[in-house]
């Protein structure tokens, strides 16, 4: 079983029969105390932070987690289908896992599900997709400022804010940690 | 001109070279990158043409990946500007206890006892018999000078401590102890304090604003004083006397709800601590269910761990009995009673307060250091 010294960004343990990935943590020791280790925990189910202070030496265990290669095929009404790669076996996973990837999903997407105890909790998109604008105002022609901004929606219905060239059918980069515009894929 | 060097640039029949002043460019036959040249030439108000001979070149790329050049280098020569602070800081340290009649003393770092407090570990010397360790304060070996006559005694040392490693902690950091005979809490949390203020004004240009971790303190005396007592019942709703003696649950509540909130703006002391986590300390003179020991913190970090000294070698020898049958119960090695420290009580020390205070730390919240191994030449992790 797994301790305290197993601890670092990243690890993901079992809390209450849920998987939790460390944030962050801190070595804190008051100076004829004993140690512990404070660390920032995120719920992997459902994103919600939680702050615990596990003593030095104290088992932790490890959650026993998979992340598998998969394919988005399509959405079935509240519910979003995936194929394993491998194994070709398909996961349905509900809305409320996916959170704000769905505005990141297309269809035949390559993507990584996230298995606890076999079961799907969540996805994690590319670190950057292209996606079409399908609704902007239109810009003024020749204005290559990029201090000002205007609101763009795009296919998946994500709204983002973007450089006034930008127009209705341009392909754009979007970085799905923050889901802020990267720029203009040149078509 | 003549300067020597380390090239950073390279093109076409010219060099960029960076010696402890700054750097310059060079019109001379291009050296290899990394090398240490020695530059001779004339400046003509642009760069200087001249020749670059090579006294050193670097095997391998240059500049080595996870290499000592990028490690001090770095973030405008973070480090490098770290360690030339910490010489200011040291000598500030010298100053303030040299001007106040204090002896600077050195004492062993390989000792028979290395302290019993139970949540202390020691590094053990391999090969020496009789057993040693290494020091985890110099705390007994000063408390044996006291014995010997001198009235103030001051200390900067490595010490060692197993299993301690984060951002506050390092297995060998720097500690500075000090003794002052005729005195307790309050004469060594005055000292603490004027210490402070004297090395902050030393760094920052005569200022006492010191730049913390999170928000900038006022190191200036007075601290306040806060009862470990009258802290868990501001920051955690509770009363000490109903924790304890749950240990765990005190140091948790410590760690969870006080710390973080102690000298945020202004350090605080938190002082009369429960009379079992004594350690070295006395008992306080008017309330024996507490004793006569202060911490110091600056933004939720502590700084300092400081007594009025138990010198009655009775009941330190009692205390020592009770953390050696503490340690073994928890499984852990019970380190010998150090007879020659008990000897020194035993012949006699006046009263006296001392403190025991994290050099590295102290550098880290003058200095606005994320962590206290970026004021250290090698960390640990770059050993």
């Amino acid at each position: 079983m797994a301790d305290t010294t197993d601890i670092k960004k990243g690890y993901k343990m079992l809390i209450d029969r849920t998987p939790y990935v460390v944030v962050d943590y801190q070595f804190v020791k008051p100076g004829k105390g004993q140690a512990f280790y404070r660390t920032k925990l995120k719920n992997m189910v459902t994103g919600a932070v939680l702050d615990r202070t596990f003593k030095s030496g104290e088992k932790v265990e490890k959650a026993d987690t998979e992340e598998r290669a998969m394919q988005y095929l399509y959405q079935e009404g509240e519910q979003y289908v995936f194929m394993d790669n491998e194994t070709y076996d398909q996961m349905r996973l509900t809305g409320d896992l996916l959170g704000e990837a769905v505005y990141f999903l297309l269809d035949n997407m390559n993507i990584d599900v996230m298995l606890f105890e076999g079961r799907p909790i969540g996805i994690t998109p590319p670190t950057f997709v292209e996606l079409d604008v399908v609704e902007t105002e239109p810009g003024f022609k020749g204005d290559t400022s990029s201090n000002t901004t205007k609101p763009a929606t795009l296919q998946t219905g994500l709204t983002v804010n973007v450089p006034l060239f930008v127009e209705v059918g341009d392909k754009l980069k979007v970085d799905t940690r923050t889901g802020d515009y990267v720029e203009r894929v040149k078509v | 001109m003549r300067f020597g060097g380390r090239v950073l640039l390279t093109a076409e029949g010219r060099a960029r070279v960076q010696d402890v002043t700054g750097t310059l460019d060079v019109s001379c036959p291009a050296p290899p990158m990394g090398a240490w040249v020695l530059v001779d030439g004339e400046w003509n108000g642009v760069e200087v043409v001249g020749t670059c001979e090579v006294l050193t070149a670097p095997h391998g790329p240059f500049p080595r990946p996870g290499g000592d050049w990028p490690s001090f280098q770095d973030h405008g020569g973070r480090r490098l500007e770290l360690l030339r602070q910490r010489a200011l800081g040291r000598r500030a340290v010298r100053d303030f206890f040299d001007q106040r009649a204090f002896l600077e003393v050195e004492t062993p770092a390989a000792v028979p006892s290395p302290g019993l407090d139970l949540h202390l570990d020691a590094f053990p010397v391999a090969g020496a018999n009789p057993p040693r360790w290494l020091i985890t304060s110099p705390e007994y070996q000063m408390k044996r000078i006291l014995a010997g006559g001198a009235q103030r005694i001051y200390q900067l040392c490595k010490c060692w401590r197993r299993e301690e490693l984060g951002a506050h902690h390092e297995p060998e950091f720097t500690m500075l102890e000090w003794y002052r005979t005729y005195a307790g809490s309050e004469e060594v949390m005055r000292d603490t304090e004027q210490l402070v203020a004297h090395v902050a004004r030393a760094l920052r240009d005569g200022s006492t604003i010191i730049p913390g971790k999170d928000a900038p303190i006022d190191v200036a005396p007075p601290w306040q004083r806060l009862t470990v007592a009258e802290a868990f019942r501001v920051f955690a709703d509770v009363e000490v006397k109903d924790v304890l003696p749950d240990e765990e649950r005190f140091f948790r509540i410590l760690v969870d709800a006080v710390e973080p909130q102690l000298g945020r703006v202004r350090p605080v002391f938190l002082t009369h601590w429960p009379a079992t986590m004594a350690s070295l300390a006395r008992l306080h003179p008017d309330d024996p269910s507490v004793c006569d020991r202060f911490e110091g913190y600056l933004g939720g970090i502590e700084l300092c761990n400081g007594f009025g000294e138990l010198v009655d070698p009775v009941e330190q020898r009692r205390r020592l009995e009770r953390d050696q049958r503490d340690r073994e119960a928890a499984g852990k090695i019970a380190y010998p009673i150090d007879e020659r420290f008990i000897g020194a009580l035993e012949e006699g020390i006046p009263p006296s307060g001392g403190n025991a205070l994290g050099f590295d730390r102290l550098m880290m919240l003058v200095t606005g250091a994320e962590t206290i191994a970026d004021g250290m030449a090698i960390p640990s992790a770059r050993l």
